[in-house]
């Protein structure tokens, strides 16, 4: 445990220094919202409408931010150094999906009241609690992808491009099951209740990928 | 404190090592033993396969055929119990620019499992303790590799690999590379031939190859 | 390989002779309603071309030998190549029986969609690395993560789609008798066509090797261009 809690102080703490990847989530959010909302030219949304915006935009700005997640590990073989200690590769990987995890929280904090301001109803209010829960759940899923889809895409070229065309595909079921289940808790008349089905799902998607990652990502550091 | 091998077991054992690049060679056929506490000096022009010999041994790279064994362990089977007791010094210092340097060591202490006290001993033998705090990026090359050397035998290494290792260090600095190598098995990478004259063993390399010493410059 | 090639073609001319002669008319659809013979076939063979290629990878990263790496490649690229061909069928029946060439609450289309973009990367990615062996490397762990999505992905999308409109491809599971014959018959050619064309890929990527190891053994100088194949 404590070479992955290390990590992840290291992880946290060079982007408090640096500051590459949450500013730039949550200002890609916040200005994403603006754009919906002149674009899709209603007063509010509420429904499927409201949970397809607000996950299709998370989506993306997760994206945005896997792309810069081995950007100090790349630099002067950083990350090459870590490699050297006896340190389990999983114990890399796990400090950084939680990583991800922490800087998607961030974001959210910004991102998700903004979204109330801008595109729901004043009485969406309620919608809060199942609305963490739903997030805790996705966000789990999205930092497992994530972190896995920058570590392979991190030393190619044309980085950018392949975060996005692999991670996209791959996390369709968490934006199908995220959007499926925050669409209740947007409904017009007050929240509904939460689907435990789509939460089942997620649960699940989280549980599997979150092996698969672990079992395949020694693989991408050993050369 | 790790345990030095034993006088008797050759601190290195290669049998025909050899690692590819898709079809290109990038060492072949090399074949040497080190004993414990010698120097080993690999010679060769740039494009030899220093750096990447380097980086096997460091259990950077996977041997693509031939055996390797590094202090009695075979890579890349037991290349963890390898790690602890190697430290490798790189063309790159391998540290993360945006932290400090009493960060990054920090780090590297505990993935190591070395008491922190350690730290603190080697930045002032470093000569970086007045700027532990600032992040690598402010520091000039000199004290950059400073820390990387700092970085190198942190956790006590009984074997160090160094890559070019005067490439970028200022002057006043290149006293503090000894004592603190002092004990410990070598192996160097160098494009001076003279200094062969210091070293127990002497491998030179010329496209992926071993080759004789006079000759090895030649176009 | 070439028993293994006029087994294909019989199978495959005895599935489709099936399909057209002794298969009842479908009542509703007609002759239409044929192609589903090559259309599902190319579908499951696809699907398991995806999946194979994620096993085959796992070979590769147990073994570090590149023959498994070839063999994951081929399974992949031919499997994309049989996903193209049910795309295309797909649409093609979609358009005849339904009169559109795409269907989005059609479940089992749209996961197919789905895995189908998500394997079309594959070549990029290896295009985008180098390093032979990382590529190599990178790839199968590639095709393990994607084979393993393969199912996950099918079960998200069928939950998703509550209202599944009665008239889709759940009225293939009332066939009678001699269609699921013919359809068994067509399943089979379909698979031993995906093996034999893998068989072919394979062979003909060896003979290049070894032709460059000649060559380079002669003193030519051969350097393999940059490329998302396994060298």
């Amino acid at each position: 445990m404590r070479p992955t809690s290390a990590l992840l102080r290291k992880e946290l703490r060079l982007e408090w220094r640096s500051r590459e990847v949450v500013p730039a989530m949550a200002l890609f959010s916040v200005t994403t919202f603006v754009v919906f909302h002149f674009g899709l030219q209603k007063d509010t949304v509420d429904g499927s409408l409201a949970a397809g915006v607000l996950w299709v935009t998370l989506l993306f700005a997760a994206m945005l931010g896997a792309n810069r997640l081995f950007v100090s590990d790349a630099q002067d073989g950083a990350l090459e150094g870590v490699l050297l200690a006896p340190v389990d590769r999983t114990a890399l990987f796990v400090a950084k999906a939680v990583a991800f995890f922490a800087f998607l929280a961030l974001v959210e904090v910004v991102a998700v009241p903004a979204f109330y301001l801008l595109l729901l109803g004043p009485s969406a209010g309620d919608a809060v609690p199942g609305l963490l829960a739903v997030l805790v759940l996705a966000d789990a899923g999205i930092a497992i992808v994530g972190a896995l889809v920058s570590g392979m895409a991190t030393q190619t070229r044309s980085r950018d491009l392949l975060v996005s065309l692999l991670g996209l595909p791959l996390l369709l079921p968490v934006i199908i099951g995220a959007a499926r289940a925050t669409t209740p808790l947007f409904a017009l008349g007050g929240a509904g209740s939460l689907p435990g089905k789509w939460m089942a799902i997620l649960g699940l998607y989280d549980l599997v990928f979150g092996l698969i990652a672990v079992a395949v990502f020694d693989f991408l550091l050993e050369e | 404190m790790p345990s030095p091998p034993s006088p008797a077991s050759p601190a290195i054992e290669l049998d025909a090592l050899e690692r590819r690049y898709g079809e290109r060679v990038a060492l072949a056929g090399v074949s040497l033993t080190l004993p414990a506490g010698a120097t080993l000096l690999v010679l060769g022009p740039n494009g030899a396969g220093k750096s990447t010999l380097l980086r096997v041994l460091a259990t950077l790279l996977r041997p693509h055929g031939g055996s390797v064994r590094v202090l009695g362990d075979e890579l890349p089977e037991r290349a963890w119990a390898v790690r602890r007791r190697i430290g490798y010094l790189g063309h790159e210092p391998l540290l993360y620019r945006d932290l400090s340097a009493r960060e990054n060591l920090t780090l590297h202490a505990r993935l190591h499992k070395v008491a922190a006290a350690r730290v603190e001993e080697l930045l002032a033998d470093v000569g970086l303790a007045a700027r532990a705090d600032d992040p690598l990026h402010t520091y000039s090359r000199g004290m950059v590799q400073r820390c990387a050397i700092a970085r190198t035998v942190l956790h006590d290494p009984a074997l160090v690999l160094l890559d070019e290792p005067r490439a970028n260090l200022d002057p006043g600095a290149a006293e503090i590379l000894e004592p603190l190598l002092a004990g410990r098995t070598r192996v160097v990478t160098s494009h001076d031939p003279a200094e062969a004259e210091r070293a127990d063993v002497v491998l030179g390399l010329r496209a992926g190859r071993p080759h004789d010493l006079e000759g090895l410059y030649a176009t | 390989m070439r028993t293994l090639s006029i087994l294909t073609v019989v199978t495959l001319v005895t599935a489709y002779a099936l399909a057209f002669f002794y298969a009842p008319m479908d009542a509703v659809e007609g002759l239409r309603q044929k192609i589903f013979y090559l259309h599902v076939p190319l579908a499951l063979v696809a699907l398991g071309g995806f999946v194979a290629g994620g096993v085959l990878a796992i070979q590769h990263l147990r073994t570090r030998d590149r023959k498994w790496d070839l063999r994951s490649y081929v399974a992949i690229h031919m499997a994309l190549i049989f996903g193209i061909g049910t795309l295309v069928t797909g649409s093609i029946w979609a358009r005849a029986a339904w009169g559109h060439w795409w269907l989005w609450d059609e479940p089992l289309l749209v996961s197919f969609l789905i895995v189908f973009l998500l394997y079309a990367c594959y070549q990029p990615l290896r295009f985008a690395i180098e390093d032979p062996e990382r590529q190599a490397r990178y790839a199968s762990v590639f095709a393990i993560v994607a084979g393993v999505f393969v199912p996950i992905n099918f079960a998200a999308v069928r939950f998703a789609q509550e209202h599944t409109h009665p008239r889709t491809l759940s009225s293939s599971h009332n066939l009678p008798g001699p269609a699921w014959l013919a359809f068994f018959v067509a399943l089979a050619g379909m698979v031993l066509l995906y093996v034999t064309l893998c068989r072919y890929e394979i062979a003909a990527k060896n003979v290049r090797f070894a032709m460059r190891r000649l060559r380079r053994r002669l003193g030519e100088d051969v350097v393999a261009g940059r490329s998302a194949a396994p060298q």
